[in-house]
């Protein structure tokens, strides 16, 4: 037995989501008393998953410089069965999505992503997981001999705990790509909706395009991506990458703040998974104020610049 | 060239979401069906791709006689022939042994599932059967051009997006960006009394054993109030997600 998990990379440096995903594996392993390994593809700072207790990661040093989902299944199942790994973690990156139907299809395994907190019961294998576009909680049990969970982001948070790490640098044999990359594009440098701590989100209250400089200067304060509610990407104002929901990208973060967002239902369901919301709108009566933590009722164009310079000083003092 | 679509069947997203039987049962009592969104924009680039380049499509659901009306949806807007695999879904992986048996059965070039269904949100089938049928798959995908025997679709990613190129057969999860909301078919009168001559066949399951259990539903605890600042007090606001909420 031991629980194995799958460290995202990108640009050879492990993703930030790497180090909730260790820290949900090794408290996992703590409790099932066995230890907790890694697997990595081109990461040049593996060992840093120690100060997450992670004791052992095999750092697949040729690997293909792109995410390659049927490649990493393939690597990562060799691990599997070397290891005699019992428990998998993953997170919920849409690339961690990509790749662990793919693993549990090959390993014959039981899957479920979007847990919210570790294994409520160890036998049977029970998680507690999003369902209903976070409308509800469901209690799962796995009862496969190999066990994937997925890790809701920001659903466990990082935790911790230093321990010696050795890392392994390995270049097994890859199975043949079954798909060629014909071009990515990739916004560089900024956060992403998927991996930032805050996101910052605009709906049609802000009336037009021309008016995003707030967003975006709220979001530059805050070191948060930016977002928006479908209408805007369907206008065109913004594109179509930042829509979230139900049907555009879920969005689970530390801070989300709502900006002209009046909160529909099918906003909401997909971005309800944030653990705190904060509201700004004109309108006491949006229904979003009913799903929020915090709010302000105003007009945007007077409340986000003072509460944007306001940060600003915020943050030289801290 | 022969597409199928996997279809699911979801409760709108404004049904009340409610447990009975001791919370282990979803409450289906008043609940309106759909199919699931994002399958249908799958299902609507497939009528495209019959339109324009010839194509027979299939649609296929595994699950109870409930979703019949919603295979029937799928006839009235242009699919040919609806399936129904007979066995509860139980998970994300029996569902898809049940497709891999059929498309093994059957032969398709292309298979096109929903990204996910908007009940568990799991992303779990169209991957697990491309897994289990060993080829290509390209999931969260907005964009789709099938070529010859290639295919060539483009993926949102965490940040960007990525085009791939792959052999067919192949596995597409879909969502909207393969087609948008206004390019959805509401069926007609037509379209709805020619699905009644469509076929539609019922066939026995392959009775594949699930790997997960759904035992519990809990909903979530009843959100407190929200705590309203002043406009004219954003310290206030700052100070509260600084030292309250701790997320700046
Ligand atoms: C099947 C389906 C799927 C959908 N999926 C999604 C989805 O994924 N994501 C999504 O977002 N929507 C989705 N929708 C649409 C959703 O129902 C709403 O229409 C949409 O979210 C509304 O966007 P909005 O809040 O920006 O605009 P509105 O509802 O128009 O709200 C604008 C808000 O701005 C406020 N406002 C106006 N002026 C100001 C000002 N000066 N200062 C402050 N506030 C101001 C108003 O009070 C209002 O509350 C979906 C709908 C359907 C039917």
């Amino acid at each position: 037995m031991s629980v194995l998990l799958f460290a995202e990379t990108e640009n050879n440096t492990l993703k930030r989501n790497a180090a909730e995903v260790a820290s949900y594996a090794a408290a996992l392993a703590k409790s099932l008393n066995t230890n907790s390994l890694a697997v990595a593809f081109n990461a040049d700072n593996a060992q840093d998953l120690g100060q997450y207790g992670i004791s052992k990661v095999y750092n697949i040093i040729n690997a293909p410089e792109q995410f390659d989902a049927n490649v990493y299944a393939h690597a990562l199942s060799q691990y599997i069965s070397n290891t005699n790994a019992t428990h998998i973690v993953v997170s919920s990156s849409a690339d961690a999505k990509f790749l662990a139907p793919l693993l549990a299809a090959k390993n014959n395994a039981a899957y479920v992503p979007n847990a919210v907190a570790l294994p409520n019961k160890l036998e049977p294998l029970t998680v507690k997981r999003t369902a209903y576009t976070n409308k509800a909680f469901v209690h799962t049990e796995l009862d496969a001999e190999i066990n994937i969970i997925g890790v809701g982001n920001n659903s466990f948070g990082t935790v911790e705990q230093f321990v010696d790490c050795v890392v392994e640098n390995d270049s097994p044999e890859h199975t043949a790509s079954n798909l060629d990359q014909v071009s990515m594009s990739k916004e560089t440098g900024k956060a992403t909706i998927a991996d930032a701590d805050v996101v910052v989100s605009g709906g049609r209250g802000l009336k037009g395009p021309e008016n995003w400089h707030l967003i975006e200067d709220l979001a530059d304060v805050l070191n948060a991506a930016t977002a928006c509610s479908k209408p805007v990407s369907d206008m065109g104002w913004r594109s179509h990458d930042e829509h979230v929901g139900q049907t555009g990208k879920p969005v689970s973060t530390n801070l989300y703040i709502a900006i002209g967002i009046s909160g529909a239902i099918q906003h909401l369901a997909g971005v309800n998974a944030s653990k705190v919301k904060v509201v700004i709108n004109n309108d006491p009566e949006a229904p979003f104020f009913k799903a929020a933590d915090y709010g302000i009722v105003g007009d945007a164009f007077e409340v986000v610049p003072a509460l944007t310079e306001k940060l600003k000083a915020f943050k030289a003092q801290s | 060239m022969n597409v199928l679509v996997c279809i699911s069947h979801v409760p709108d997203t404004t049904s009340k979401i409610n447990f009975v039987e001791n919370n282990t049962k979803f409450n289906t009592g008043g609940v309106q069906y759909i199919i699931n969104p994002n399958d249908e924009f799958g299902l609507t680039r497939a009528i495209w791709l019959k339109e324009k380049q010839g194509a027979q499509i299939h649609v296929v659901h595994v699950g109870s006689a409930m979703a019949d009306p919603t295979l029937r949806k799928c006839l009235a807007i242009g699919a040919d022939k609806a399936f129904r695999i007979d066995t509860p879904a139980i998970d994300g992986g029996a569902v898809a042994k049940e497709l891999a048996a059929f498309v093994t059965a059957n032969s398709y070039d292309l298979i096109i599932a929903g990204r996910e269904s908007i009940d568990y949100n799991g992303s779990m089938v169209p991957g697990m059967l491309a897994g289990l049928l060993d080829i290509p798959f390209i999931p969260n995908c907005v964009g789709l051009e099938i070529n010859g025997n290639e295919a060539v679709a483009e993926r949102e990613m965490d940040g960007g997006r990525e085009k791939l190129k792959g052999t067919l057969p192949i596995v597409i999860g879909g969502q909207k960006g393969l087609v948008e909301e206004s390019d959805l078919k509401i069926p007609n009168m037509r379209g709805i009394m020619q699905a009644r001559q469509k076929p539609f066949e019922v066939i026995a399951p392959q009775q594949a054993s699930a790997a997960t259990q759904d035992v519990l539903y809990e909903k979530p605890a009843p959100k407190a109030d929200v705590k309203l600042v002043p406009a004219d007090d954003i310290d206030q606001l700052i100070e509260l997600l600084h030292k309250e909420a701790n997320v700046i």
